[in-house]
């Protein structure tokens, strides 16, 4: 089979591409959502944590009949969960799918690709 | 406190019920009821299996089933491969005798996967082709990282086989009945064997559709109870959590502390915890390798969102079926009951459903070891087969083919292993091995997966010193914790050389696995090839060729 890591002597240069405005735009595109979001999702999961192991008494507030504080808190841990998902979902497809793609069609154009996967 | 920590690593994995279940047999439904429904289970998925095995040539198609899975259908799978005995019988067990506790558990599980889905699950199917080290020595050199990573693939999987597959003869002798140990000896043997046979013959093809069927079955089985439990208190959750603590009179049931609160050091341990499954979900082989299932990219990110609907659903169906056995279960039953918490669910579903529902459930329960276990175990053997054999033994001059007879291989291999692995294990405390299995996936692989992926200076030294150092202080810390010494649930209990004072590694290995990536490329001497890393950064975010490559 063709080694993994194929030689990149194709036909694309992937620093010259890496420098490229278009490209350049698509990585912070990316970044500057999933970073500030898996900071933001592990900051209030951590804070949720640390709640429920040294403030307990914080956590056990009734709000409505049976439901205390920790019971919504932790239900919102997973409808924070849900809305990020959700939340990505949209913006892979409206923002980041069409920038990538551009260039992947582009590349794909020129001939650059992976090693084909093995024959038989 | 020795009980708490007992209980603290059981949800982790079914294994006390080894000790328990020796006891007594189980005295409620009938075990040839299970057993008829189980068999049936088996049949359905033999089918499934050897029709699949009837394409199973090229390496493509025995790791990952031709990437010919639908976001859907592998986002199924997903949930399946990770819901685990441990999650179904452990949480709601653990929220029916400690309340909170249990469900503050099952948040960690869900939130973790949005690590997959941001950070990881795409980009990592852009740029691999079967294994995590594919991905991680795409610009490092290739050898030693290859090795590394193969490593700390094999040690996650053999953690997490070994507690299953302990697991797997408490649980016979819970829902079967069967108490003696030559007897429970036999059924892991059985349990293993059908595994290598699914697994030699089906490849990731029939593995999936086990763990697809499984998935299935126990959503609807969970989803079914959770409705009647509902039903029984008007649909009215406030009204089925006054009466659980009305019924257990543990008035703190709906608080934080019933299991983690004793002192600082179980509060940190359960930090430890937590961060270790949060972090280390995204980096468990078993679940990367099942996004090169997919065709591509998107597939993938619809992958992640498929298993974090079902999961998540599932995590809150266990949330009213644990407060619902409180509710309706005496918690001297559950406890006195072969299995202890674990029995919490199965007795529910007795009570609710009687006989009919309980096989059901006890069925699914034995579909799940059975899904886990094959999952692992093709893991195992792609990073076997792929990464040792084929790329580093024999320099990636091996055909497809040949790649694909030394993957069976290590599935028999493996198998038998795990058989032997799990006999030897009865009765043995080694439910913190799922626990240590997520902080190695966290220390070892993830800041490695991480680094490669986001950070341009990273090196070979740096990913070298970053897993070799992350999985050996997870173990070095595991050796002279209190899992070992000193207390009466340790392999050790009358000699205390635990330094080390909490039962789970990751709050230290982590950050300093995080750590040492960061030094080791720093300090490196060599640089590496900037034209590779541009090509991986190009390729992961745009998936060039990546998608092509399956397409004849």
């Amino acid at each position: 089979m063709t080694h993994v890591n194929a030689p990149h002597a194709g036909p694309v240069d992937y620093r010259e591409v890496q420098q490229r405005e278009d490209f350049k735009e698509l990585r912070k595109t990316h970044r500057s959502f999933v970073f500030p979001m898996t900071a933001f999702f592990l900051l209030w999961y951590i804070a949720f944590v640390i709640a429920a192991a040294f403030f307990p008494d914080f956590m056990a507030i009734k709000v409505w009949g049976n439901i205390n504080l920790g019971l919504i808190l932790g239900l919102a841990q997973f409808l924070t969960t849900f809305l990020i998902t959700g939340l990505y979902v949209w913006f892979t497809n409206s923002k980041l799918d069409p920038k990538s793609s551009a260039i992947r069609l582009e590349l794909e154009a020129r001939g650059a690709g992976l090693p084909e996967e093995e024959k038989h | 406190m020795n009980s708490l920590i007992t209980a603290f690593t059981t949800n982790a994995a079914e294994a006390p019920l080894a000790n328990a279940a020796a006891e007594a047999g189980s005295d409620v439904g009938s075990p040839l009821a299970n057993i008829a429904i189980f068999v049936v289970f088996v049949g359905v998925t033999l089918f499934f299996v050897i029709r699949a095995s009837k394409n199973n040539n090229t390496a493509a198609d025995y790791y990952a089933g031709g990437r010919s899975f639908s976001g859907t259908q592998n986002g199924t799978a997903i949930a399946g491969d990770y819901l685990s005995a441990a999650s179904f019988l452990g949480i709601v067990g653990a929220i029916a005798v400690y309340g909170y506790d249990g469900f503050l558990y099952s948040i960690g599980f869900l939130v973790a996967w949005l690590i997959a889905l941001l950070l990881v699950a795409e980009l990592m199917r852009n740029t691999g082709k079967f294994t995590m080290a594919d991905v991680l020595s795409f610009r490092l050199r290739q050898q030693p990282v290859r090795i590394a990573a193969a490593i700390s693939t094999l040690a996650v999987c053999l953690f997490y086989l070994l507690a299953q597959m302990a697991g797997a003869g408490a649980l016979v002798s819970l829902l079967l009945g069967i108490d003696s140990g030559v007897g429970q000896s036999l059924i892991i043997a059985v349990v293993g064997a059908l595994m290598i046979f699914y697994v030699f013959i089906g490849g990731m093809k029939g593995t999936t559709w086990v763990q697809i069927i499984k998935a299935t079955l126990l959503i609807i089985g969970s989803a079914v109870m959770t409705i009647w439990v509902l039903a029984l208190y008007g649909f009215n959750f406030s009204e089925l959590l006054g009466a659980a603590v009305e019924n257990t009179g543990e008035e703190a049931l709906l608080e934080p502390g019933l299991q983690y609160g004793a002192d600082l050091f179980t509060k940190l341990d359960f930090m430890s915890l937590g961060i270790a499954l949060v972090l280390g979900t995204a980096a468990l082989p078993h679940v990367l390798i099942r996004f090169y299932t997919v065709p591509t990219a998107k597939d993938a990110r619809k992958s992640v969102v498929v298993a974090i609907a079902l999961i998540g659903a599932f995590y809150l169906f266990t949330l009213v079926l644990g407060y619902g056995a409180a509710a309706l279960l005496d918690t001297e039953t559950i406890l006195a009951a072969p299995g202890g918490q674990n029995s919490a669910a199965p007795l529910l579903a007795y009570e609710l459903g009687g006989t009919l529902l309980l096989g059901f459930i006890a069925a699914v329960a034995f579909a799940t070891i059975l899904a886990v276990v094959a999952g692992l175990t093709i893991t195992a053997s792609a990073s076997f087969a792929h990464d040792v054999y084929a790329q580093v033994i024999k320099k990636g001059k091996l055909d497809s083919a040949g790649e694909v007879k030394a993957a069976r291989m290590t599935v028999i291999v493996v198998g038998i292993l795990a058989i032997l692995g799990g006999i030897g294990a009865q009765g043995q405390n080694v439910a913190f091995l799922v626990a240590l299995a997520f902080a190695v996936a966290a220390s070892a692989n993830l800041p490695t997966i991480l680094y490669s992926l986001f950070w341009k200076r990273f090196t070979t030294r740096g990913a070298l010193w970053s897993m070799y150092g992350g999985l050996s202080s997870a173990l070095l810390l595991i050796a002279f914790s209190p899992v070992v010494w000193g207390r009466d649930t340790s392999f050790f209990p009358d000699v205390d050389l635990a330094i080390y004072p909490l039962t789970n590694p990751g709050l230290v290995s982590i950050p300093l696995a995080f750590l040492l990536g960061w030094i080791g490329s720093l300090t490196s001497k060599v640089a590496e090839d900037p034209a590779k890393q541009a090509e991986m950064e190009i390729r992961s975010l745009t998936g060039v060729g990546a998608e092509k490559a399956t397409e004849h």
